[in-house]
């Protein structure tokens, strides 16, 4: 009809099916979509800078906000999140490998072991996120104290049900399109759906695996020294976390928050006299003075809250960036079971890979930066 | 190439007229869907040209209200809205994209003897995308106004009624647009250059286009995670630029013009690289001191990146930052005075034909140049403290962008139409719009300077009375500065109605572009041109107004080398 | 082009048989693979330990030989052209421009200093029902007025 299809589609005899018509060689277009990668990397990081640069900013005024607002941060589950995009990473240069080589089996594995491991990433980050959000560990706008009772963790966070509903949908829907595929026959589409099956169950496996640690780390990590060690050394640890269980009964928060607030009032006297933060709860120490700033002090003066606003944001874009990414693995590992690369064309492998690598690196800081600050 | 159907048994003319790429295929769909790059470079021409149409009518209403010291016809609030839309159109829709994505994708391939840009798919996306920003961006002017200026400063615009996160939106998705053009070109020019162009044999437009391309990859995400942050700021209160939470203000300025002090480059290297080439061709002489041009075009990209600081002089930044960006601002003028002075040079003792294209261009030269200087006035700490915030400024900016980009811009225009529509167009008229377009526009903007110096501060809908004089002078020139622009739009519609048709060659270009056919085929080149000097123009003879300029061969009886006339229609 | 089909049929396992491709080998592949690992449970372990301001040094060094590690291998970039190199790496030069000139005026200023930290809206209702906390929380906040900033 067009000029798209006279111009983009119409293939010279000489030239194979997936040259370029603007293209002298395959070289020559492996290496234009290679430079433009690289640029879009390169715009990628920039545009992460941003970021960075208020997140050292804020870091750099204030550290020792910094230092109190990471403890919220769950660093097994960063680790752990750490390792599956190493592993994804991984496997996605492996993908690129088999590409080079025509290996269409073990492209359409490497790229199903990418996105799964993407999933399981995503599952496990909506773990962290779902729990925090609970806590009223929220950007700077909504943040809330974290010494004020009303912050209650009530198991399962209602938000990782909405947060699931997607996944949960893809689960039912490439469960049924792999059945069909198998009864159809379809081999090709079939290693489209199997690997999507699986990608969509990956989630969950990321799930269980952040409740599971969320759960059995959180009193050593996640409920922040400060607030246990103080209500510790004046005996309300154990009403603190009967509050919690309360609150998994249904009992509503404000009432929660009222008590609670008497309670800290009768505990409040007890903290000017005890428990600067300790060295070995927050490492800080040395850095400070005696008589530096107690956890809930820091917490008071505010700050925190811009802690989580940058940490939404740059895991938030990254997170972003995983989904996006994992739109165009769908897109490679369709093109991979159609055996569409091969020695001479395999650009579109290598240039996701590039850029698969490069939301692996921004992880690569993110993950210290955020989650390893003492 | 089976796509180019053998068309070899017409006869030329015939055979022109099927393959030009305005023609070569019909209906809408074919346009909408194309991936010909000088397509898409037209509908971004259109495009560009309806936003510089709407932002033009916001800016005459703007000097319509400062007809008078008090509200006639806006109301304060109006007033910001209409300001503020005036220039977020301008730059975000007219100047960052005008002559890049407009001029450059019809020029870049063409110049470089390809066949199309590196990336045909994303060009097409880039220009939807910049389709759909521009949506937002009315969406943001019909609904509630906008009134933020289009600098969205916070903590304003963090707090004040207006439609922030659709025109950020919109701002967001025009960057990505520009980050694709500017990919595309890097690359283009990188990887697809014929055999024998080495980077010292590209023209001058090329280089200039590479180094705004640098800029809009480098800064524009900036740009785009800094709108991101004041969107979240808006919805999610982040507090990052927010001082109720804890956050930094001038950290917002600091992200804004880490993108938007580049994006002042992006806006006039273009320009400059279509000053370079009509400067050369237009005087028959060969570009005086090639390489310092080309090398000063990367410079003025890499220092802009050093510079943005003196935007914020008076924002609270620390006394030595100012000092540190005061110092870097004057490194700019460095390269900047080596591109006026070489084109001063290149018209010494050459063959100046003074056509439409060569008056915009020395126009260009006179307003950017008085631009420039006055810009030191604003890099210069002790001066810019009073002159900040004033006329003085706005008037400063005016010279560079619409005397610099904007005339640039037409000059390219002029220059390339014929090639671009196979029309010849009026030498008459062009020129009484130049005229026009110079003395409307000093009219609107020198009494600005003598404004702003008297203290006169931008963005105020009222003024005292003894501004009047001043201003109503403004104001007249700006209404002759619209008349020249409407001059210049008709004889370009009178062109298209009843112009005569090009040759080739009409003005005696020896860049690529001129030796295919006005309009090109939709092919560009059917294989790789021969690679000549671009500045070179010893074996071009001129023939008549039908044939324009011809290349002689090197051994062919030497052609009486009268006087050139200057190609009318 | 037709040097590329011959020479890619020629090799299915070397690095250089495959035209342009440059397959990395296996044990490469798992070698960086593991080092990563190592490394990270490096940075992890690293954090347990105290080394005050070496702290945040010792993390992105850490983190930076990860990046090179993914970068030159899995990125390949050390099979790649050394213009891409030069493009990407350039990009670290804007955004240490981009952060030092920012961070620098911030610290230079003055203007962070005179930003207190807002006392947040919740905790208000808490403190000044406590005096004795609320003068606990002042002595340590001027103290580290100047400190915090250098």
């Amino acid at each position: 009809m067009s000029k798209a299809a006279v111009h983009g589609d119409g293939h010279d005899h000489d030239h194979p099916p997936f040259l370029a018509h603007h293209f002298d060689d395959p070289e020559q277009q492996y290496d234009s979509g290679k430079l433009g990668m690289w640029l879009f990397l390169v715009t990628e990081i920039l545009f992460f800078s941003g970021m960075f640069c208020a997140y050292a900013l804020y870091r750099s005024i204030h550290p020792e906000v910094w230092t109190f607002a990471s403890q919220f941060l769950n660093s097994t589950l960063g680790a752990i999140n750490t390792g599956v995009l190493l592993f994804s990473s991984l496997t996605m240069a492996w993908g690129v490998r088999c590409a080079q080589m025509r290996q269409r089996t073990g492209l359409i594995v490497s790229l199903a072991a990418t996105l799964g491991c993407a999933s399981i990433f995503l599952g496990v980050k909506a773990i962290e996120y779902t729990h925090k959000w609970e806590l009223g560990l929220l950007p700077a706008g909504t943040y809330e104290s974290q010494f004020l009772p009303a912050a209650v963790h009530h198991g399962i966070s209602q938000w990782l049900y909405v947060l699931s509903a997607i996944p949960a949908v893809c689960v039912v829907g490439f469960g049924i399109w792999y059945a069909m595929t198998i009864v159809k026959g379809e081999k090709e589409n079939s290693e489209v759906a199997g690997p999507l099956l699986v990608t969509a169950l990956c989630y969950f496996v990321g799930v269980g695996l952040g409740l599971f640690l969320e759960s059995g780390g959180e009193h050593s990590e996640d409920h922040g020294p400060g607030v246990h060690s103080e209500q510790h050394t004046d005996g309300h640890g154990q009403e603190h976390s009967g509050d919690a269980h309360e609150g998994e009964e249904g009992e509503p928060g404000h009432n929660d928050a009222l008590e609670g607030k008497d309670g800290k009032h009768s505990v409040l006297p007890g903290d000017a006299k005890v428990v600067f933060v300790s060295t070995e709860a927050d490492g800080m120490a040395p850095a400070h003075k005696p008589g530096a700033a107690t956890d809930k002090e820091i917490d008071q003066r505010g700050g925190a809250g811009l802690f989580f606003s940058i940490y939404y944001c740059m895991t938030g874009v990254h997170a972003i960036h995983i989904i996006g990414g994992m739109i165009v693995l769908t897109w490679l590992l369709v093109r991979a079971t159609r055996d569409h690369f091969n020695e001479q064309y395999f650009g579109p492998v290598d240039y996701v890979g590039l850029y698969w690598h490069i939301v692996d690196l921004i992880w690569i800081y993110l993950f210290p930066l955020l989650y390893l600050i003492k | 190439m089976s796509e180019i159907a053998d068309l070899s048994a017409l006869p030329q003319e015939e055979r022109e007229a099927r393959e030009n790429f305005l023609f070569n295929t019909k209906g809408f769909l074919s346009w909408a869907l194309t991936l010909d790059h000088k397509r898409i470079g037209l509908m971004y021409l259109v495009g560009v040209m309806s936003a510089f149409f709407i932002a033009g009518m916001l800016a005459l209403l703007i000097r319509l209200e400062l007809m008078t010291p008090t509200n006639t016809y806006l109301s304060n609030a109006q007033y910001n809205q209409v300001f503020t839309l005036h220039g977020a159109i301008m730059v975000f829709l007219f100047i960052i994209p005008s002559v890049p994505a407009a001029l450059g994708n019809f020029l870049v391939p063409v110049m470089l003897g390809a066949k199309d840009v590196a990336f045909p798919r994303l060009n097409l996306a880039s220009f939807y995308l910049w389709v759909s920003g521009a949506i937002f961006f009315l969406a943001a002017m019909l609904f509630t106004g906008l009134d933020t200026g289009w600098t969205f400063y916070t903590p304003y615009s963090t707090t004040t009624q207006g439609p922030v996160v659709a025109a950020t939106m919109g701002v967001f998705i025009l960057g990505f647009s520009s980050i694709f053009t500017g990919l595309n070109f890097i690359v283009t020019i990188n990887t697809m250059r014929p055999p024998g162009m080495e980077w010292f044999k590209m023209p001058l437009f090329l280089w200039a286009t590479y180094a705004t391309s640098i800029i809009q990859v480098l800064a524009t995400p900036v740009l785009g995670i800094t709108v991101l942050l004041l969107a979240a700021e808006r919805i999610l209160h982040i507090g990052i630029f927010d001082p109720a939470y804890n956050g930094d203000p001038v950290t917002y300025q600091h992200f804004f013009w880490f993108y938007s002090h580049p994006a002042v480059y992006i806006m006039i290297l273009p320009g400059m690289g279509i000053i370079s080439e009509l400067m050369s061709v237009h005087s028959h002489k060969s570009i005086f001191g090639y390489r310092f041009v080309a090398y000063s075009s990367v410079a003025i990209a890499l220092f802009g990146f050093l510079v943005w600081g003196h935007h914020m002089f008076t924002s609270g930044m620390a006394n030595v930052t100012t000092i540190i960006f005061s110092a870097l601002t004057f490194t700019v003028s460095i390269p900047s005075a080596i591109k006026v002075f070489n084109w001063l040079a290149t018209m010494y003792k050459g063959t100046v034909q003074l056509n439409t294209a060569m008056c915009y261009a020395l126009n260009f030269i006179f307003l950017f140049t008085i631009g420039g200087l006055t810009g030191l006035w604003l890099g210069a700490l002790s001066t810019d403290r009073p002159l900040h915030d004033t006329y003085f400024v706005v008037a400063h900016f005016h010279y560079v962008m619409v005397g610099g980009t904007l005339v640039g811009f037409l000059g390219g225009v002029f220059h390339w139409w014929p090639k671009m529509t196979g029309k010849m167009f009026s030498e008459t008229w062009g020129k009484v719009s130049c005229l026009l377009v110079f003395l409307g526009f000093n009219l609107t903007f020198l009494p600005q300077f003598v404004l702003g110096s008297r203290g006169m501060p931008r963005r105020y809908a009222q003024y005292v009375a003894e501004f009047q004089e001043l201003h109503q002078m403004s104001s007249y020139g700006a209404f002759l500065l619209g008349f020249g622009l409407f001059v210049a739009l008709g004889v370009f519609i009178h062109s298209l109605m009843a112009g005569k048709k090009a040759p080739p060659n009409p003005w005696g270009g020896a860049t690529l572009e001129w030796q295919c056919t006005s309009p090109p085929p939709y092919y560009n080149f059917l294989e790789p041109p021969t690679v000549n000097d671009p500045y070179n123009y010893k074996p071009l003879v001129y023939r008549d107004g039908d044939r324009g300029w011809e290349y002689v061969h090197p051994e062919a009886p030497k052609v009486p080398q009268a006087e050139p006339e200057p190609a009318q229609s | 082009m037709s040097e590329h089909a011959a020479s890619s049929d020629s090799n299915a396992s070397g690095g250089h048989g495959h035209g342009f491709a440059h397959p990395m080998p296996v044990w490469q592949l798992l070698a960086v693979f593991f080092a990563l690992i190592i490394l990270t449970i490096a940075t992890v372990y690293q954090a347990t330990l105290d080394l005050g301001s070496m702290e945040l040094v010792a993390s992105l060094v850490i983190a930076t030989i990860k990046a090179s590690l993914v970068i030159l291998f899995f990125m390949h970039m050390i099979h790649d052209k050394p213009l891409n190199a030069i493009f990407f790496l350039s990009s670290f030069i804007f955004v240490a421009l981009f952060l030092g000139f920012t961070l620098m005026d911030a610290h230079g200023s003055g203007y962070q200093d005179k930003i207190e930290l807002k006392v947040l809206d919740s905790q208000r209702a808490v403190a000044p029902a406590d005096p004795s906390a609320e003068a606990g929380n002042e002595a340590p906040s001027d103290g580290e007025g100047g400190g915090e900033i250098t």
